[in-house]
């Protein structure tokens, strides 16, 4: 099969890990778009890899998991935080600061 | 090809990022080992140390580096170079500042800090560890792995090391965030604002790395660069759409992190929520940091590329920079928080940081660098001032910090010394004559005027002139008006029966310790609560003191004899940064 579709298939899915960061209301949901976006980059970073024929691609793929599973702890420790003080996991209730 | 070629590593190179680092960790391991008591003090002196040891270690790599001109670690990954020393040492003071202002525990005997951010606030068990005097000293450690990034931050043309040190930096700060001792609810938005907004930019960043790596089979920028000049040496190198739109997903990322516009929005709210010293440390040393890798990102790129590509990279300088101090000053003009208006102006700032890159060139290196000592120790300075003037309920009990601008009238007569300090930061923010913003704000316009940007150097002057407004008004406001309490007196008592009193229990006035539904309405209360209650300027532990003393006498320093400073970063400037 063609690398390239690999790649078609990448791009869609950062595409639907954007969409639901900006439109979703859920917290969890909006946190579960930005671990597709980061594993649709993985993706990317792995064709690419094998396009190049070259393992740079590879190695980036384990630093992005590892960042990735660092950042899962510190968001979902804030996430649990703020729904255990508010009884709510809506961005749209996290509305306190404003001008 | 099979055998392990261990890689020959120049460690001398990496110890001003290793000391934080490892300090960091040792911290973590004082947090299990040292009991309880001598935690602080112990968590205090290692930070303070370990901060010192990078300054020293700068220090001894000075020579080497500024003869040769760079100095490479693990094939060309972290690279420094006199321009990295530079910030890395204004990083190192700025940080030590921060920590000084994070461990002052003030009169009141209470830092800024929850004594234990796990618990929900106005709960039992949040008064059983504030009573049993807990204290929260992971602050130190967090606050060293976040310097480490900073450190590593600008040390490099790699982008992969580029994202690890975004990330290394950013992940503590969202904790730190969250953290803080009173209006918890509001500190607890601000993280998780910062965390998803964050989150987000350093995944468009991401991709946009795997899209250069794509097209160049490298992640090094000098290699983007070369590749895109000869489009035959790899696969993907006649794309070089790859390669535009990658760089514009990292600028993404980067222009978040300094908070310029159009991706400023999390500023205010992010520097007003969090615990006022995270904001001061945040707000010196992650600008540092971040425009300091900005600069190497972009010079590299504009050393490299083809005139017409080079232009494209100036005309978005030009919209950032423009956009940028339009944002920060004209909503910098109608904050009536004093917080959020210092927010605003640290994105005006990151305008004219902008301004000043606009030539990619050695006069623009020196301006940025001496921009963010100037701008570093005036913002520190005046966020440390701000954890000092505080809120009192009826019965004398000193609650969080007064931050409405209303409470700010009448500082002079309460306090001449704090009110003098906070208006020399100021004077130096607006760029007044005789201060070190003057100077600051002059290197970086005559930079742009060099680089033949003369509109954006008018711009800039203009958007000064108008952020002159808002900083003389916060002064005149110290100084001439008088003091809000006596005519507030009885309003105070009032709602010390009312909403204060509900929240003595808690030590929250009002804003977070209730678990209403209608928060709408708890937050007018609070906000009539917080117009009401008296203020007090309370006196430092000793290092807040030392910390706002070392700025102001800084700033003034900086602004009356600049020669040797200048001389050092005209060095540091001198090569390609």
């Amino acid at each position: 099969m063609e690398l390239t579709n690999y790649l078609y298939l990448a791009v869609v899915l950062f595409a639907l890990g954007a969409t639901t960061v900006l439109l979703r209301r859920n917290t969890i949901v909006v946190f579960m778009g930005i671990e597709l976006m980061l594993n649709a980059t993985n993706l990317a970073l792995v064709t690419f890899a094998r396009m190049h024929g070259d393992i740079t691609g590879q190695v980036l793929a384990f630093f992005v998991m590892v960042v990735a599973a660092a950042e899962v702890v510190v968001g979902l420790a804030i996430i649990v935080t703020i729904f255990r003080a508010r009884r709510s996991a809506s961005v749209d209730d996290v509305n306190l600061l404003k001008s | 090809m099979n055998e392990f070629v261990a890689p020959e590593i120049d460690w001398a190179v990496l110890s001003p990022i290793l000391v934080v680092l490892a300090a960091g960790v040792v911290g973590v391991l004082v947090e299990a080992f040292v009991p309880a008591r001598a935690r602080r003090l112990t968590q205090l002196v290692l930070t303070l140390g370990a901060l010192a040891g990078t300054l020293v270690a700068v220090a001894l790599l000075w020579d080497r580096v500024s003869t040769d001109g760079f100095a490479f670690v693990v094939d060309g990954t972290v690279v420094l170079t006199p321009f990295t020393l530079g910030i890395q040492a204004v990083v190192a003071v700025l940080a030590i500042l921060g920590v000084l202002v994070v461990a002052d525990r003030t009169s009141t005997g209470q830092d800024a800090f929850a004594p234990t951010a796990a618990a929900v606030p106005g709960t039992a068990y949040e008064d059983a560890a504030r009573e049993a005097g807990l204290q929260q000293t992971e602050i130190y450690p967090l606050m060293l792995f976040a310097t480490g990034g900073m450190l590593l931050f600008p040390a490099t043309d790699n982008l992969i090391v580029l994202f690890i040190a975004l990330e290394v930096l950013s992940l503590p700060l969202y904790v730190l965030c969250a953290t803080a001792r009173r209006r918890r609810l509001l500190s607890q938005e601000a993280a998780f604002k910062y965390f998803l907004l964050g989150a987000f930019a350093s995944a468009l960043m991401l991709f946009g790395i795997a899209l250069v790596y794509g097209f160049a089979g490298s992640v090094s920028l000098e290699t983007a660069v070369y590749v895109l000049a000869h489009p035959d040496s790899q696969v993907l190198a006649m794309m070089p759409g790859l390669v535009i739109a990658g760089v514009l997903l990292v600028s993404v990322g980067l222009l978040f992190k300094i908070g310029a516009a159009p991706f400023h929005t999390w500023t205010p709210d992010v520097y007003q929520g969090a615990p006022t010293p995270i904001t001061a440390f945040m707000a010196a040393c992650v600008k540092a940091a971040a425009i300091g890798a900005m600069v190497r990102v972009l010079f590299t790129l504009a050393a490299g590329l083809d005139e017409p590509l080079r232009q494209d990279l100036e005309t978005g300088l030009w919209v950032a920079a423009i956009l940028t101090m339009l944002v920060g000053t004209v909503a910098g003009a109608v904050q009536t928080d004093v917080k959020r208006m210092l927010a605003y102006s640290s994105i005006a700032h990151a305008g004219f940081l902008l301004v000043a890159m606009v030539g990619f060139d050695q006069v623009g290196a020196r301006a940025v660098l001496f921009y963010v000592l100037a701008y570093g120790l005036a913002t520190l300075g005046a966020f440390a001032v701000v954890t000092l003037v505080r809120e009192q309920d009826a019965d004398g009990v000193v609650l969080g910090e007064a931050t409405h601008l209303s409470q700010w009238a009448g500082l002079a007569r309460r306090s001449p010394l704090l009110a003098t300090a906070f208006s020399l930061f100021l004077l130096s923010m607006a760029g007044i004559p005789l201060t070190a913003g003057f100077l600051a704000k002059f290197s970086a316009f005559s930079a742009a005027v060099e680089a033949g940007a003369w509109p954006l150097a008018v711009i800039g002057v203009l958007a000064s002139i108008v952020a002159v407004f808002f900083y003389v008004r916060l002064i005149v406001l110290m100084v001439l008006t008088p003091p809000v309490e006596d005519t507030a007196d009885d309003g105070a008592s009032g709602a010390g029966g009312a909403t204060a009193g509900s929240g003595a229990g808690t030590s929250d006035a009002g804003t977070g310790a209730e678990d209403t539904p209608e928060r709408a309405g708890t937050l007018t209360a609070a906000r009539a609560a917080t117009e009401r209650a008296a203020v007090v300027v309370i006196s430092s532990q000793g290092p807040t003191a030392v910390a706002v003393t070392v700025c102001a006498v800084g700033v003034v320093l900086l602004g009356l004899v600049p020669g040797p400073v200048l001389d050092w970063m005209t060095q540091a400037a001198a090569f390609r940064p």
